[in-house]
């Protein structure tokens, strides 16, 4: 290996790595706060930019009937003034979907919301009625979701591979396009953000409260329920911004996603499923190891990405006591 | 009435025309013990595997490398299989079982995928996605089973031995400790139990038995590649498991029926419906199983069970266990605490308290709320670990043992709120206590050897319940108990348990004026036979009228001992009380 593959494959690592990392900070921020382990994430980022390709065709992409049908159920449960969010927001969300056939620039937002609305929805209509679930309940539902939403995602877009334009065209130097410039900015920009939001603004102290004592935090007012569509809503936001900026890289298909939310998690268990820049930090070593193991054994490289699991889970064992109250 | 199972094996007769049926019997077969090693992981031990189709695979695929590549025989594939699967079941359970209970899922479901894209990519060793064909058939005393009809009747014998085996489990010292590992895993380790040992044999079984079931495919179909070994077909076992009712065999067998049925129908259904080609029957799993944890989160089998009428399980009759009554010379110290220390943080929670319980006393620890009393408790059995100083139980000591260890030395406690497991009978609940002074394994209670021993573990907490006067609920679930009655059910563990130091923490708390003069009643004369007790509470006229001697606790600190007439006059005990300025 000479210093250009070198190079290469560290940039290919951090590229991967910023976005496992997006997805792991997701995923800790949504178990903090509502004990959901959201392994439909990975469904979530590649709506997105599934959506973008029909949409810029001139097409309704079917996760609109989606979010339109979890609208309405959204609604039914909610009833009296509550169903007035999601009636609102499904109707502006279909409007929106007709101007923005083939109008590049409202078809981005569009999806944005798109899945966001798909993401709060989603915890409105299948764990929010779920309550105090254990831990494992909300778990096994998450899974059945992730298999649903990828059967649908096949049902909607086919088992073909898409490659929606990049934003930015070209290469600063070789093998790093702007496109992937413009995932690395994104990833510092979107960490920046949630840093701010969290210390800064009482939304997001009052979201952080909510994690740490949901009695507590309820005591002083904060509802649970919205604490845990803003958790949903900022997870899947992060997903589908880096659905739609990774997919002119790495292509985008219903199955890819899963993958993605996996690595996503294996960084999150890294950091315990609880520390942030453990996540993050354990996000940027799974990218690289993954990109070095796919340069020497690339048949085996998502298989042995799980390998990092073992020295991580044995350490967090040796520390643990087995009793818990 | 449990034999009845075996009128399962009628079904292949019944069918014996119509040999599509008897696939799907024996597919049948096969999803039932899948989603029965489910139920010995979720069911009971309230953990859960998204990778029971991996561990068929291991069992699926080893006997297919023997037997085809090697030409050994299918047996000896089996015994492969089933050392590959409980390998397997070693190292992932072993990595986690200390952990919270998600770190346990969450990795089956990444082992899973790796298992699955290693099946598709070792192309020289597993043929890659096209798999291995030909297969031997099972031979069975000279019978090749190699017709549906055969097969099935094998496989659904093999079913209903296994039905036998986990009803044993289910009603055996290691089934409570499992339920009650799940309900809450330091009240069971406060009985004996090893959360971590425990929950690694659960997880053992039931990677052996998808093993086996995984063993059963491959002979039935003779043919192995990944695709029944993915992610999606794990999930399609849980689902079955979950919908039918995971907490109880019928539930199970009613899922794997219920869903081997649809899995058929909808594969036909579902391309003509949406015009394409896939596996649809995904978003129907999907689907069904969201729409069955928010329902009917128990499953289907506890909403028709309750049409059904019950059947009580009587009274038990046997000899009770022969416990360790209490013995030794009375004032003997059984249990010295010296210079026990604990900070949370910056909070100094306990600061070098010291006091000695004797024999036949009841020593009361009070305090007002924050003192640190609950914490010493916990100190003295393990629950936390102290920072500094030294507890020593009957001359050993025991500072910083887990509390399955504490107990087994003699020292039971109860909790400041019932730690109770309220779908247990009030008798089942009391004979948790006995876990320690019974011994059956795993390996006795999957064949039925542990009858004698868990009629005489019942009897023991049978008599235990006479002795608080619980005896008329004993069949009753532990949930219908009043506050007071759990309390006293809680006591009557500690009985059955043998341990003859009581560390009560809080028993009179919720209590009505007579059950507290029963309470006090119950104690005393426990004390007179022997035992040793040490209570918490913040009832100063039941403790003041109960102690022989008091020790109180101020920020941490003891700040008094002595009889309770005593230290009703010491200023220090007043101030802290009535803020009284010290004198």
């Amino acid at each position: 290996m000479d210093a250009t593959i070198l190079g290469f494959l560290l940039l290919d690592g951090l590229q991967n790595g910023v976005v496992y990392g997006l997805l792991a900070l997701s995923l800790v921020l949504v178990f903090a706060v509502t004990r959901v382990i959201l392994v439909p994430i990975g469904e979530l980022l590649m709506f997105a930019p599934l959506s973008l390709v029909w949409l810029l065709e001139g097409k309704l992409p079917g996760t609109l009937w989606l979010a339109l049908a979890l609208g309405l159920a959204w609604a039914l449960l909610s009833r009296g003034r509550g169903a007035l969010l999601p009636l609102l927001g499904t109707a502006g969300l279909g409007l929106l979907f007709l101007l923005a056939r083939g109008v590049p620039p409202l078809a981005y937002p569009a999806v944005v919301l798109l899945v966001v609305y798909l993401g709060v929805a989603t915890y409105r209509v299948f764990f929010q009625p779920m309550r105090e679930a254990t831990v494992l309940a909300f778990l096994i539902m998450a899974v059945g979701l992730h298999v649903a939403y990828m059967g649908l995602g096949l049902v909607f877009f086919g088992p073909e591979q898409f490659r929606p334009e990049p934003l930015l065209r070209g290469e600063v130097v070789v093998g790093l396009s702007w496109q992937g410039v413009l995932v690395l900015l994104f990833a510092l920009l979107a960490v920046l953000g949630l840093y701010l939001f969290f210390r800064l603004s009482l939304f997001g102290k009052a979201l952080l409260a909510a994690a740490e004592n949901r009695l507590g935090a309820r005591l002083s007012g904060i509802p649970p329920e919205e604490a845990g569509m803003v958790a949903f809503g900022i997870a899947s936001l992060l997903a589908g911004l880096s659905g739609l900026l990774l997919a002119p890289l790495i292509n985008a298909a219903y199955f890819m996603g899963f993958m993605l939310g996996l690595k996503g998690f294996v960084a999150a268990i890294l950091g315990g499923l609880s520390s942030y820049p453990m996540a993050l930090l354990g996000a940027l070593l799974v990218g690289f190891f993954e990109s070095f193991t796919s340069f020497y054994a690339s048949a085996y490289k998502e298989a042995l990405v799980f390998l990092l699991l073992v020295p991580a889970l044995f350490y967090q064992s040796l520390r643990a006591r087995a009793v818990e109250e | 009435m449990r034999y009845l199972w075996f009128l399962l094996l009628l079904l292949p007769l019944l069918l014996s025309p119509f040999p599509y049926y008897l696939t799907l019997l024996n597919f049948f077969a096969l999803s039932a013990m899948v989603a029965l090693s489910l139920l010995v992981l979720t069911g009971l031990a309230g953990m859960t595997s998204f990778a029971q189709a991996a561990f068929m695979g291991m069992g699926a695929y080893a006997t297919a490398l023997l037997t085809v590549k090697a030409g050994f025989s299918p047996w000896l594939g089996l015994l492969a299989g089933l050392g590959l699967s409980l390998l397997l079941a070693l190292v992932l359970g072993g990595l986690t079982v200390r952990l919270k209970g998600h770190f346990l899922p969450l990795s089956t479901i990444a082992w899973q995928v790796a298992l699955y894209i290693l099946a598709g990519n070792l192309v020289g060793l597993t043929g890659g996605h096209t798999g291995m064909t030909d297969l031997p058939p099972l031979v069975l005393l000279g019978l090749p089973l190699d017709t549906g009809f055969r097969y099935a009747l094998f496989s659904l014998l093999l079913l209903a031995f296994l039905i036998l085996a986990l009803d044993n489990l289910r009603h055996s010292r290691l089934g409570r400790a499992l339920l009650a590992l799940r309900g809450d895993a330091l009240a069971a380790a406060s009985f004996g139990v090893d959360p971590a040992r425990l929950r690694l044999q659960a997880f053992l079984l039931s990677g052996a038995i998808a093993g086996l079931a995984g063993f059963l495919y491959a002979h039935f179909l003779r043919f192995v590649n990944p695709t029944p070994f993915s992610l999606e077909a794990s999930i399609k076992y849980l689902v079955m498991a979950v919908a039918g009712g995971v907490g109880s065999i019928p539930g199970v067998l009613l899922g794997a029926a219920f869903f081997t049925g649809l899995e058929d129908w909808l594969k036909d259904l579902l391309p003509l419906l949406l015009g394409r080609q896939g596996n649809y029957e995904t978003i129907g799993y999907g689907l069904i199983l969201a729409l069955i944890l928010i329902l009917a989160p128990r499953g289907l089998w506890p909403l028709l069970e309750r049409r059904l009428p019950r059947r009580e399980r009587g009274l038990p009759r046997a000899e009770p266990l022969p416990l360790q009554a209490p013995a030794g010379p009375r004032g003997e110290v059984v249990l010295a605490v010296e210079g026990l220390r604990k900070a949370f943080g910056g909070l100094l929670a306990v600061a070098g308290v010291s006091f000695a319980l004797r024999r036949g006393e009841i020593l009361a620890l009070i305090g007002p709320n924050g003192a640190g009393k609950t914490t010493t408790f916990n100190l003295i059995t393990g629950a936390i670990s102290p920072d500094g100083g030294r507890v020593v139980l009957l001359g050993r000591e025991i500072t910083g043992l887990p509390p399955h260890r504490v107990h087994a030395l003699g020292l039971g406690r109860t909790f400041q709120h019932p730690h109770l497991f309220p779908e247990l009978s009030v008798l089942e609940n009391a004979a948790l206590g006995t876990h320690l002074g019974t011994r059956a394994g795993f390996f006795q209670v999957l064949l039925g050897l542990h009858r004698k021993e868990e009629a005489r573990a019942l009897a023991t907490a049978y008599r235990a319940l006479k002795r608080v006067g619980l005896e008329g609920l004993a069949l009753e679930r532990a949930e219908r108990l009043s506050v007071g009655q759990q309390r006293l059910l809680e006591i009557a563990r500690l009985l059955a348990s043998g341990a003859t130091v009581l560390l009560l923490d809080e028993p009179a708390a919720g209590l009505r004026a007579g059950e507290k003069r029963e309470l006090a009643h119950l104690l005393r004369s426990l004390a007179r036979e022997g035992y040793t007790v040490l209570i918490v509470d913040h009832d100063m006229d039941l403790i003041m009228g109960l102690a022989d001697r008091v020790v109180v606790m101020n920020y941490g600190e003891k700040i008094a001992e002595g009889t309770p007439k005593e230290v009703q006059k010491d200023p220090l005990v007043r101030a802290a009380y009535l803020g009284e300025e010290a004198a």
